[in-house]
């Protein structure tokens, strides 16, 4: 085994060693200068690498050398330390054994490439790590392992500290391959279910025990589950073998299965998903007839409705909560990277067109001290690191797939710092028609074959489904994480978007996602009416891996395709046109049976029937009661100018620039709304895309929460947030007659009859909003166990649920992309209106928060559907005739922020009273009744607008570079800007 | 003649519809050729007068921006780009596609020496990705790409776009007028390397070069991302300004002319 290290440094400017420099120094340590250096630690089986050019080892080494430098600004060394330089501390930091490489991946591809040989995987690997060398006076060696823990999360990656005199003395680092080892894998088990309950309880909270003691982690099923799974055996007339158990409990689990959405619930037999979501919609569709705009809805990876006569356009909002809980760059990348693929399993593959996300955290600024076990072990990660890590996890997976990401938000409160929320979403365009048929038709037939393309099947991900569907504790497995890898993905989307789809290679598609191929492979299955799977044929990262394990592996960037044999040659071969893997692991079946084989042993055999449908159905209890009224109490009216400052920097209000300027939102040509508005750029709720840049249509998105809101009441909230979005989209453009929404349920204790009570409202409050409004639901998605279980610092148990939270996302087409407007005032002389009604309505307002108000106190602002509706619809007529200079919807931080907004936009001024709007300027200022808008109007056009808004306030007019506010104070428009982008700054 | 426009993909290059788009509005023929295809000789270099390195992140810019795409062409079909750009061909390289003609030594190409290493994109100063519009400055009379061009606004998006040239290289590129864009504040004076103005440090606030025939062209900032007049960021105000003056909306920006003058150098040959 020859095994050497090759170090690129830059010789002109090394900016990342000054970021890195910037960040350790935030961080309190005494460092004076950071020089940053890539690594590449190659080890290969034959000297010189065996290719064709018959080198010496040497001559092969400088030859890799020199590829990967460029000479204008890099130098390389070949494991040779440069004894002249100057530094305290070596810190690097590289992969743990087995974690995703990318880097690594490319240098093996090109040094494949450049000898013309192949890598002879595991054995033959490239590692990449980054090598810092620091100065800095009287830095003890735990301060150098505590830099590095700034650049590494120990979850998935190592550091290695030396002093300069070790590191000289030892001739540099050593060069380390971090191999996986895996012992000789078990042969597959019968599990004996005959066995008293509480070793069945056992079972399904700890899972499998192997034969060396320890256990597999979580089937999380319980006892009622385990006890029907025992009688499908008994009708076999055998036990389960290991894999089959582990596939029930990732097929049945609350995660895939959506269970609590799923079953009756009190004296509902049907359920909160078929009476409220799914009803809903088949009512809305109803109502309108002709024209109905849906194409298909709940049944696929993405809902999908027309967008012109050629296009269909889908959208699918994912949640990846746990993931990023633990390892927050890699759970928000494999989240957005993973819904990408929601998109290419729609119909037969539908193309990523804009990305969408949203984070729910704990206070960046705070400390937390959580533990998940006792004694100060396994400590939960700091909210500024979840933060940090979730922001470049979406920049990395969104921007290196090529994909616009206008669209998100930051949500902060403390009840989210055990567990963040991180939301990712893709919106996807197919032709409506391929191969002469609807697009979104796709069935697996009998004797399709079984085809996995995509990434290789590691250690990766094992458990991940089961495990979302528990709260986060101690036992939260370590697997369950992992590295995206947008780039195997993109020549994945590639080849199916621009060839697959169309000439009949793809009779169905699914994506892998929780559960792995075991999902999909069943769910594909289920179509066709039974499969038949060779699981040694699936490629694996490194050797030894059990049955089970690459059976229910979330490896990422995978999907599964059931193509017809004729076809499988010319499927292969495209896919490897594309720099894609491709494997045919079988074929589907009609014996209404599942069969997986291993190496020729049968290790699974079930009734397809039982696997899909034969959980037992328990019936959910809820329980609700509204939260009392309890009165809010404004501080001393003295200083409104003071709270309304203080408001425009809070985090929940404040500018989030610095995420929107680094997530590309301009990729594919079609950007028209931004994520930022006007010259002052001020990040709004909704944006605007054409996703076809032939067509002059364009898609509107948007999106709300108002998660406070849903413990003083369920219902009004519910309604308020679906309002909310709609009033965003309307704002900037959108259509609510041609809008589609969907919903994001992220719950907390479901197993509680209270928060089941909570959800069962919303849903109320869902339906009744969403019928009035004709805004059908086409897709959603729920994550009910959003707790923290663990200590404090003092070994006290510790519970932290995350406030139920509800995101309503909108997605709607509009005819004419000229036809869009933007919250900045434009012109000075035009007057302000205000249009809606404004109530003391703070329950769950940010005022609320930000005086110290009891969490449960306020009223929950409530909605006249009816009036609501009839302001969408003439904001959208107002738009077609260019009647607005500027509109805002009025959202969190009240009428006040709004106004502050528009003139930060426009970095012009306004006068204004606002005595019209309400007696109390308090409520005036602050209040976050719903369905109101703030907007300028040009003199000219007054008396049209009037026409159509008869009932608009006029509060005022544009001009100056001060807002000034009757009887509240005057603020220059410079200084608000400043308040409004100092909260996060470049963060 | 309608000049036949091969736009290059995968690997990670992910602007190439928006490209293809582009050149077929302005009298080109453009399509979509996978890197692989020319590689495997499916489809030859010689059938087409335009080549285009589109935007994109080959590879995922591991071990530094467009330098793993740069190798494989090399390794593969070095000779075949050689010849392609000795022919009265144009090149065209945006954002990713300007950083793997750097890493090919397509450009700067210097003393016609095309096809050794001269220049860098670095990591923008900030070490961060950053997607925004600019205004750019033509300099160069030379460059076939930019006749009529004089100020253009665009989006950068890029986290290694620091133009670097030693310092006697940077001196011979500005005397051979093969500077063909410079980063400038609103105002239209230089952006003397500061942020935003200049999204990456770059030096002399350089954007996009050419090559000493003004026939390959790389920049950083995305022409094919700008297309439409609504396109811009300050779009709603545009139209407010316009609208109230009683005037039109124009349809396009000037980025669109980029790919208009590639259509125009074949016209009449």
């Amino acid at each position: 085994m020859n095994i050497f290290r090759i170090e690129i440094q830059n010789t002109v400017k090394d900016s990342r060693g000054n970021s890195y420099l910037a960040k350790i120094q935030k961080a309190g340590f005494p460092v004076s200068k950071v020089e940053t250096a890539d690594v590449y630690t190659i080890s290969h089986l034959h000297q010189g690498f065996g290719g064709q050019a018959q080198m010496t080892e040497n001559e092969a080494r400088e030859k890799i050398g020199e590829m990967l430098t460029n000479p204008v600004y890099e130098s390389f060394s070949i494991g040779e330390p440069d004894f002249s330089r100057d530094f305290d501390w070596a810190i690097e930091v590289g992969f743990l054994p087995g974690v995703t490489d990318n880097v690594g991946r490319t240098v093996v591809e090109s040094i494949e490439d450049l000898f013309k040989i192949k890598f002879q995987k595991p054995a033959e690997n490239v590692f990449s790590s980054t090598l810092l060398y620091v100065s800095g006076e009287n830095l003890t060696e735990k301060d150098a392992q505590k830099i590095g823990r700034l650049f590494a999360n120990p979850l998935i990656q190592r550091i290695t500290v030396k002093s300069r005199e070790n590191f000289f003395a030892d001739g540099g680092m050593e060069a380390v391959a971090p191999q996986v080892h895996l012992s000789e894998p078990n042969p597959p088990m019968e599990i004996d279910l005959e066995i008293p309950d509480e070793e069945l309880e056992i079972l399904g909270k700890k899972g499998i025990r192997n034969p060396d003691g320890t256990y597999r982690g979580p089937l999380a099923l319980s006892l009622l589950y385990l006890k029907t799974i025992r009688e499908y055996f008994r009708g076999e007339g055998r036990n389960p073998y290991d894999i089959e158990l582990e596939s029930i409990a990732q097929t049945w689990s609350e995660h895939c299965r959506h269970t609590i959405f799923a079953n009756p619930i009190n004296d509902d037999e049907k359920g909160i998903f078929k009476t409220y979501i799914k009803q809903a919609t088949e009512k809305i569709r109803e109502n309108k007839g002709e024209n109905d705009f849906c194409v298909s809805v709940f049944s696929d990876n993405s809902g999908g409705i027309l967008f012109d006569d050629e296009w269909v356009i889908t959208d699918k909002m994912e949640t990846h909560n746990s993931p990023s809980a633990l390892d927050p760059l890699g759970g928000a990348m494999t989240g957005i990277v993973g819904v990408n693929r929601d998109a290419l399993g729609y119909g037969r593959g539908a193309k990523p067109v804009i990305n969408r996300y949203g984070f729910c955290l704990g206070n960046p600024e705070e400390e937390i001290s959580l533990f998940r076990g006792k004694n100060k072990q396994n400590p939960a990660l700091q909210p500024s690191e979840i933060f940090e890590g979730i922001v470049a996890g979406i920049e990395e997976g969104g921007n290196q797939s090529g994909i616009p990401t206008p669209q998100g938000f930051c949500f902060f409160d403390e009840r989210y710092s055990g567990k963040p929320l991180v939301f990712a979403g893709t919106v996807g365009l197919i032709p409506r028609i391929l191969d002469g048929r609807d697009s979104s038709e796709k069935s697996a037939k009998p004797g399709d074959a079984i085809v996995v393309a995509g990434g290789r099947v590691g250690m990766d991900g094992i458990h991940g489904a089961t495990f979302s569907s528990e709260a986060l504790d101690d036992g939260s497995p370590a697997t369950a994480v992992q590295i995206g890898d947008p780039i195997t993905q993109k020549k994945l989307s590639d080849a199916v978007v621009r060839e697959l789809r169309q000439g009949g290679f793809i009779n169905s598609v699914h994506d892998c996602g929780a559960g792995g191929i075991s999902g999909t492979i069943g769910e594909l299955g289920e179509e066709a009416g039974g499969f038949e799977v060779d699981l040694e044929k699936v490629p694996l990262k490194y050797p030894n891996l059990e049955p089970w394990q690459i059976w229910i592996s979330e490896s990422q960037e995978r999907m599964t395709f059931s193509v017809p044999q004729e076809k499988v040659a010319g499927f292969l071969e495209i896919m490897k046109k594309h720099g894609v893997e491709a494997t045919v692991l079988g074929k589907f079946t009609d014996s209404g049976r599942g069969q997986v084989f291993y190496k020729g042993q049968k290790i699974f055999d079930m009734s397809l029937e039982f696997l899909a449908k034969g959980w037992p159905c328990e019936v959910l209890k809820a329980e609700y009661k509204a939260s009392k009224s309890i009165p809010i109490i404004p501080p001393d009216k003295g200083d409104l100018g003071g709270l309304l400052e203080k408001m425009i920097a809070r985090q929940n209000v404040a500018s989030i620039e610095f995420i929107s300027q680094q997530y590309d939102h301009e990729v594919l040509g079609g950007s028209l709304v931004k994520p930022l508005q006007g010259k002052g750029r001020v990040n709004v709720n909704a944006s605007a895309i054409r996703p076809v840049l032939s067509s002059p249509k364009a898609a509107v998105l948007s999106h709300a929460l108002n998660p406070r809101m849903t413990e003083i009441h369920s219902y009004d909230m519910a309604v308020a947030t679906i309002d909310d979005a709609i009033g965003e989209a309307v704002a900037i453009g959108g259509n609510v007659d041609y809008m589609a929404i969907m919903d994001n349920f992220c719950w907390c204790s479901s197993d509680e009859p209270e928060r089941l009570g909570q959800l069962l409202e919303t849903s109320r409050g869902c339906y009744d909003a969403a019928v009035k409004y004709g805004t059908p639901f086409i897709s959603g998605k729920d994550s009910m166990f959003n707790d923290f279980r663990g200590y404090d610092e003092n070994d006290n148990p510790i519970k932290i649920s995350v406030p139920p939270t509800l995101l309503i996302s909108t997605l709607s087409v509009i005819p004419d992309s000229t036809k869009v407007s933007t919250i900045d005032f434009k012109i000075a002389g035009d007057k302000i209106f205000v249009l809606g009604e404004t109530r003391e309505e703070f329950g769950g307002s940010e005022f609320a928060k930000m005086i110290g108000a009891d969490e449960h106190a306020g009223v929950v602002p409530k909605v006249d559907l009816e009036k609501s509706l009839a302001k969408f619809r003439g904001i959208f007529a107002g738009h077609q005739e260019n009647l607005f200079a500027s509109v805002q919807h009025i959202g969190v931080g009240g009428l006040g922020a709004a106004l502050a907004k528009s003139c930060i936009a426009g970095q012009l001024g306004a006068n204004v009273n606002l005595a019209k709007i309400h007696e109390d300027l308090n409520t005036a200022l602050f209040s976050e009744s719903k369905s109101r808008y703030l907007i300028s109007v040009d003199p000219a056009k007054e008396a049209k607008f009037r026409e159509i808004f008869p009932e608009a306030i006029e509060i005022g007019e544009v001009g100056g570079d001060v807002l000034k506010i009757d009887q509240v104070g005057e603020f220059k428009v410079s200084d608000l800007a400043g308040k409004y982008k100092g909260t996060f700054g470049d963060y | 003649m309608k000049p036949k426009v091969c736009v290059l993909g995968g690997y990670g290059i992910n602007s190439e519809d928006e490209t293809i788009f582009a050149f077929n509005e302005t009298g080109s023929e453009a399509e979509f050729v996978h890197v692989n295809e020319i590689i495997s000789r499916e489809k030859s270099l010689e059938d087409y007068q335009i080549l285009v390195f589109p935007g994109g992140f080959s590879y995922g810019d591991h071990t530094g921006s467009g330098k793993a795409m740069a190798n494989k062409l090399m390794n593969n079909i070095g000779e075949e780009l050689l010849k392609f750009v000795a022919r009265d061909t144009l090149v065209l390289g945006i954002c990713n596609g300007f950083q793997i003609l750097v890493a090919l030594g397509l450009l700067p190409a210097l003393d016609g020496e095309y096809g050794t290493r001269q220049a860098g994109l670095l990591r923008n100063d900030s070490a961060r990705f950053v997607c925004r519009y600019v205004n750019l400055k033509k300099v160069s009379e030379k460059c076939v790409w930019t006749k009529g061009v004089e100020r253009i606004f665009l989006p950068a998006a890029h986290g290694e776009g620091h133009f670097y040239l030693e310092q006697a290289a940077l001196e011979k590129l500005a005397k051979n007028d093969q500077i063909v864009f410079q980063y400038i504040d609103e105002n239209g004076n230089l952006a003397k390397k500061r942020f935003p103005a200049n999204p990456n440090g770059a030096d002399l606030d350089i954007a996009g070069i050419c090559d000493p025939s003004g026939r390959i062209l790389g920049m950083m900032p995305h022409p094919e991302r700008s297309l439409f007049f609504s396109n811009r960021p300050d779009f709603t105000l545009q139209r407010e300004k316009l609208l109230r003056a009683g005037k039109e909306l124009p349809k396009w920006t000037e980025n669109i002319k980029i790919f208009e003058n590639a259509a125009n150098y074949f016209a009449d040959k």
